[in-house]
């Protein structure tokens, strides 16, 4: 049982420094949707939501599963959504450049 | 493990993967996109892998949850304007905490056996999911309050200065002690719910006291940070109910936000404890220089608009102002005909311009500015002494020289951008109100700059016309 925690604090600490490596790359002019994305993504929590709205432990549990799922629900589907918003505005004047540009070397 | 779990657990594993190949894209502009699609394929594989788990034997109330979510989370992401993007964001950092904290309540009440049934089929919770569990609804539900003064203070129905009352530090340390003792003591016997609701209560009251004293321009520290929490708290349901993928995106979230809040609390010079703690606002208005017996030189439009259409190189400076008045596409506008005319336009912005990380990056872009066009601090600060016109719109204290001069100020040695090097200076301003910080601009009063007063989306609406014309 404690081996399981200690695995996961592992799992913990080196996707830390995968994230700490990857995003201290971004650069600034990225922030924003990187927070929008960041936010997108920590809905995972969506999953443990789903186990508990769906495990029929008690009305409570179930009721607050729903909202649960519901909250994380609007972050998936909202954060993705406005990031790809705002990544599609950023474009470059250089032809080519750009991922929608086209026609690029 | 059966072949079911086997699967969830490979949707779980592959989510991972996409997780960080999506942020990884996210160090270039050019490959953005792409990479958070990949992000959200990923996410669809882990809501499909989670449902086929077996302990999940009924779907009304997750499909209820998926259809309200759903409707409400579309217009979040299609309806809302690039200028609302801080409190949008603020406002997502509350739902993804609130989620974080719901689920660790329900599972609080289902190991504890209230809620009846089904609750004797639970068994007991053990220290170190107790640990989680807790850690979980403490950081959760102070991201939930947090976040939510935070949305209000940027929405603008709480104001937006710092709201400060005598002993407030001691009162916040207080509360924090209160709540982790609270929660040391669940580890030590988790059976002792009292003890569970008196922390999430006195975790729901630091989220409020703890952003009330922070004022609207160190907003992107705190949303930063709430950022942060909210992926730890993920992080933590995760350890609490056994699922990796949580734990990963958890951490992926927490260390984004805890580099973000660095850089900006860099960017403004300050340790974290002085942004959380300090309240910078009214009490530190009384130093600093005074500007008695200075005057600031105002400038007509025409005459700006005939420095700006004769000029060579132009640096553009944004501000919140430009935020608030919401003239990003006038500014836009104005910078293409300077081009069109042979000038060359460079943006220069700040790390904390405006009310949170790349805040004006993301509105010049949604004014169709070119993303090669925007520089940051670092790479355009010894720019300006090449500069013929530096046009300042709606910003104050990043550039104020007095962060290099003055050891008086209370914003010395905070980087801030050279614009007074730049041979003229416009500085686009509603009135001659000091800034955020609540301290005097030398540069208003320098010989080579001058003030155009008046609302920036008006005057770059005639700034335009007058171009044109000249």
């Amino acid at each position: 049982m404690t081996f399981t925690y200690i695995l996961q604090l592992y799992v913990f600490i080196l996707a830390g420094f995968v994230g700490y490596f990857v995003i201290t790359r971004v650069p600034p002019l990225l922030h924003t949707p990187l927070m929008s994305a960041t936010n997108a993504i920590s809905a995972i929590s969506i999953v443990g939501a789903l186990v508990v709205a769906g495990s029929r432990y008690s009305l409570v549990a179930s009721v607050l599963g729903f909202v649960a799922v519901a909250c994380a629900t609007i972050n998936v589907v909202g954060g993705f959504i406005i990031t790809d918003r705002m990544l599609r505005m950023f474009k470059s004047d250089k032809p080519g450049d750009g991922p929608p540009a086209g026609g690029g070397a | 493990m059966s072949a079911r779990d086997l699967l969830t657990q490979a949707s779980y594993l592959a989510a991972s993967v996409c997780f960080i190949l999506g942020l990884k894209a996210l160090t270039r502009p050019e490959t953005a996109r792409r990479g958070m699609q990949l992000a959200a394929v990923g996410m669809l594989l882990a809501i499909v892998g989670t449902l086929i788990v077996e302990r999940i034997v009924e779907y009304q109330w997750i499909l209820a949850g998926l259809v309200v979510g759903g409707a409400v989370g579309y217009p979040l992401g299609t309806r809302v304007p690039m200028t609302a993007m801080p409190q949008r964001i603020a406002v997502s950092h509350m739902f993804g905490a609130l989620a974080a904290t719901l689920v660790g309540v329900a599972e609080y009440t289902h190991h504890a056996g209230l809620g009846g049934a089904h609750a004797a089929a639970a068994e007991a919770l053990t220290r170190p999911q107790m640990a989680a569990l807790g850690f979980e609804v403490l950081f959760g539900a102070l991201t939930i309050t947090g976040s939510f003064m935070a949305f209000g203070k940027l929405q603008e129905f709480l104001p937006g200065r710092p709201i400060t009352y005598r002993g407030q530090n001691v009162v916040n340390v207080a509360a924090m002690a209160g709540a982790l003792g609270l929660w040391l003591y669940l580890i030590a016997v988790p059976e002792a719910t009292w003890a569970f609701w008196a922390m999430l209560v006195a975790a729901l009251v630091i989220g409020v006291s703890f952003v009330l004293p922070i004022g609207g321009a160190d907003m992107p520290v705190v949303v930063s940070l709430l950022n942060s929490y909210a992926g730890l708290a993920a992080s933590a349901t995760g350890f609490a109910i056994g699922n990796t993928v949580l734990v990963i995106a958890g951490a992926l979230d927490g260390a984004s936000g805890f580099i973000l809040s660095i850089i900006m609390s860099k960017a403004m010079n300050r340790s974290f404890g002085n942004v959380l703690f300090g309240a910078f606002g009214a009490p530190a208005a009384a130093s600093g220089k005074s500007a008695e017996g200075l005057v600031a030189k105002p400038i007509t439009a025409e005459d700006a608009a005939m420095q700006l259409a004769y000029a060579g190189r132009v640096i553009i400076v944004p501000g919140y102002g430009m935020a608030v008045a919401q003239s990003q596409h006038a500014v836009r506008e104005l910078a293409d005909l300077i081009e069109k005319r042979g000038g060359e336009v460079k943006f220069a912005i700040h790390p904390v311009a405006g009310r949170m990380p790349g805040h004006m990056n993301v509105l010049l872009a949604e004014a169709n500015v070119p993303y090669d066009r925007m520089y940051d601090m670092e790479e355009i600060n010894d720019q300006f002494t090449g500069a013929d016109v530096a046009l300042v719109i709606g910003a104050n204290d990043v550039v104020n020289p007095a962060a290099k001069t003055d050891k008086g100020s209370p914003i010395y040695g905070m980087p801030v951008l050279n614009v007074e090097q730049a041979r003229n200076v416009i500085v686009m301003k509603r009135g001659m109100s000091p800034g955020f910080a609540g301290i005097e601009n030398e540069l208003f009063y320098a010989d080579n700059t001058r003030m155009l007063f008046g609302d920036a989306k008006k005057m770059l609406t005639q700034l335009v016309g007058e171009v044109k014309a000249a």
